[in-house]
This record gives structure tokens, sequence and C-alpha cells, in this order.
């Protein structure tokens, strides 16, 4: 078994175009291009983005959710390019019956709260505003189906200022992290 | 009045005897203080643990006297969480895998405290998207409510626009020894390498 792979590793290897790179050097060139053709794209596909008026959206997402859940939870960035302050103060998503914006905190005793945030959220003027795990959250509630991995969904975005805007959430797994954070908690 | 010699021999020996009187006092006052953070002596000063009969995500009961002989954590939680509770449990079958075969020497237990909209086959349902070991729990309000009580667990709803509601409850996990005694806990925060050492402490018993 372990000798065909081998053998099959060998054939590869001694095929056009490999065969004519020699070189270990420029093997290990390649496979690094490689790699970083793979990274770049990848890239691109998380760090998608929506633009609203001043407000730019990045990178909406969501998980996957348990078999037969109700509630699912949406993240992204947004960024106040503008002069003045705007408020992110509706959100609806295609999956969900009803969306509201929630803050979400664990204090010291180990409690989690969660709690309506009132008026929308604040993006002060030059100002990110981060929802993700553990801080605020997108809440899509009475959900018409599961979140998959993969499936993303539509939602639009209403800011007080600079109007609507319809965004896609990707979907990851359901212990997934946003892309560039590890720990997802 | 002594020689020189004999001068610096009983400071020599002074100098030992209080070198030995520092280690022996601030030794023990550094071991006293180990066994009070980390020793078993810390641990209860409550009582955290106790009597339940709950019913898993098949039907069946589950009592705590049924848990004796294994170890077990804890997690109080509800399937209408969109983070805490999701993530955990996928933390949890994570850990498991990561455990490998010593994950049979181990009891996983998820306790609903939503159990109006947590019936068994609601858990049933949602329980088959993470380890097949972890144990959904639930039952009636009265049942649930004395199995938060042994674990000191908190929670309470909050009511969302439009008469819905979601829930405050505590996040920590507990782990419990196989006699039923209370070990420490699982802060939701915590790292999977971790969560996996304190898991493998548990099972080993130390
Ligand atoms: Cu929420």
């Amino acid at each position: 078994m372990r000798s065909s792979i081998r053998d099959a590793a060998r054939v590869a290897i001694n095929t056009y175009p490999f065969s004519r790179l020699r070189s270990f050097g420029e093997r290990i060139g390649i496979v690094a291009f490689t790699m970083m053709l793979l990274f770049a794209m990848s890239q691109s596909l998380w760090a998608h983005e929506f633009k609203a008026g001043d407000i730019e959206i990045v990178h909406p997402w969501s998980r996957a959710t348990p078999d037969g859940a109700k509630v699912a939870a949406g993240y992204l960035t947004l960024k106040n390019d503008g002069s003045e302050g705007d408020r992110l103060v509706s959100v609806s998503g295609e999956i969900a019956g009803k969306t509201e914006v929630h803050e979400m905190a664990v204090d010291a005793s180990g409690v989690m709260t969660m709690r309506p945030v009132e008026g929308g959220v604040e993006i002060p003027a030059g100002g990110t505003v981060e929802l993700k795990p553990g801080g605020f959250h997108i809440m899509f509630m009475g959900l018409r189906q599961g979140v998959k991995e993969g499936e993303a969904f539509k939602g639009t975005l209403t800011f007080e200022k600079a109007g609507s805007i319809d965004v896609e959430f990707d979907v990851q797994a359901i212990g997934g992290a946003a892309g560039h954070d590890d720990h997802g908690g | 009045m002594m020689t020189m010699a004999a001068e610096a021999k009983v400071w020599r020996s002074r100098l030992i005897a209080s070198a030995i009187l520092a280690v022996v006092v601030f030794g023990g006052l550094g071991a006293g203080l180990a066994v009070g953070l980390f020793g078993p002596a810390a641990q209860p000063t409550v009582q955290i643990g106790g009597p339940f009969t709950l019913t898993d995500q098949t039907g069946a009961k589950l009592s705590d006297t049924d848990l004796r002989g294994k170890p077990f954590t804890v997690f109080f939680g509800f399937t209408h969480c969109p983070e805490v509770c999701p993530t955990t449990l996928w933390e949890m079958s994570e850990a498991l895998k990561a455990l490998g075969p010593d994950a049979d020497r181990l009891r996983v237990l998820f306790i609903s405290v939503d159990p109006t909209r947590d019936t068994p086959e609601v858990l049933s349902r949602y329980m088959q998207s993470f380890d097949p070991r972890i144990v959904g729990l639930t039952g009636t309000e009265q049942e649930v409510e004395a199995a938060g009580k042994a674990y000191r667990a908190y929670w309470e709803k909050v009511p969302t626009a439009d008469g819905d509601y979601t829930m405050n409850h505590t996040a920590s996990i507990f782990m419990m020894d196989g006699t039923g005694r209370f070990v420490g806990t699982i802060a939701y925060e915590e790292q999977a390498d971790a969560r996996l050492a304190k898991l493998k402490r548990l099972i080993a018993g130390t």
C-alpha cells in the first residue's frame, strides 16, 4: 500500500511539468507559489466587503447551527469613513423571522448575559465597531431553516444615515472562527 | 574577648541559623499558600453538586447516583442560545475526540435551563450535531430548578421585543469526580489546550 503511494508520487514528480524541474529549489518554489495563490484566494473569499455611503461593512459571517436550532448569530465589522457618527438601527435576514442586535458578556462569576442593544449600535466618525463572538452579535431568531456551513445567506442592514444595504453572510462551521482570530469564544 | 576567628564562626553560625529559619518560615508560608490556592483544601468552601433526577434526550431518567464511579462534567444552557451553548458543546465534542479512548472514562452532561422549549425530542435533534456521548438533560421546571440549585448555577429569562425571551445563564463547566464531589470549573473563555489539560487531570483523578 505504502509503496504504491510512493510509486504514484514518483510518477507524478517525473511527469511534465514537474519533470522539467530537476532542482529541489525549483520544486519548492512551485509549491510555495501554489500555496501563496491558495492563501490569497481564500483571503479574498473571507474578506468580502460591502459599502453603504460612508459605512464599510467588512466580512459578515455566521456559524452553522445545530440540528433544529431556532437561533443563529451574525458577526461583522463596521467602519465609518465619514465625518459624522452613524448607527446600525436594524438588521434582517432571509433565514429568520425576526432579527435583533444584542450585546453579550460573560461576567466575573461566569454568567453569560445577553441584552438587546437599545437604539442601535453607534459607529463614531472615523471609528470601527466589531460585532464578534463574546461581544455584540446580530441575533437571528425564529429560524425558517438551519444554517449550513458554506451556504451563505442574505441579510439587510439599515443605518440611521447611510440607509439600507443588502449583504451576504458567509457561514463557518459550528465552532468556527472569523478566519483571522483563532478562538471564536 | 573572643578572637577574630571565633567571632567570625559565631556570625557564620548565626547567619546559617537565620537562613534556615527563613527557609522554614517562608517555605512553609509558600507551601501553605500553594495548598490554599491549588490544593484540595481550597475547593469545598461552597457545596457544588448534589442530588438530581432528569430525563435525557432518549427519554430515559438519569440521577446523580447513576453517575457514581466515573468523573463527569456539567454545563447548563439552552437550545435557543446563539453562541455560548453551541460553542461549548462543539468544544467539548472536540475535547472528547482529542481524549481518544480516555473519553470513555468521562461523562459529559448538558442540562437545559429552558425545559418548556427544550423537550427530550428537541434535545435529541439538537444533540445530533455534537459528539453522541454528550448527554442532553431536561425535566420539569422543578426538576431542573433542583439541579440548578445543587450546582449553584444561575439563570433568568430576558424578554425580547415581541413577548419572546432569551436567557442569561452560568456559562462555566463544572467538573465533578467519580464520587460526585466538585473538582473545579472550566471557564467559557478558556483555550482548547487548557480545557483538555483539565479534563485529563479530572480523568486521571489528580
Ligand atoms: Cu443574542
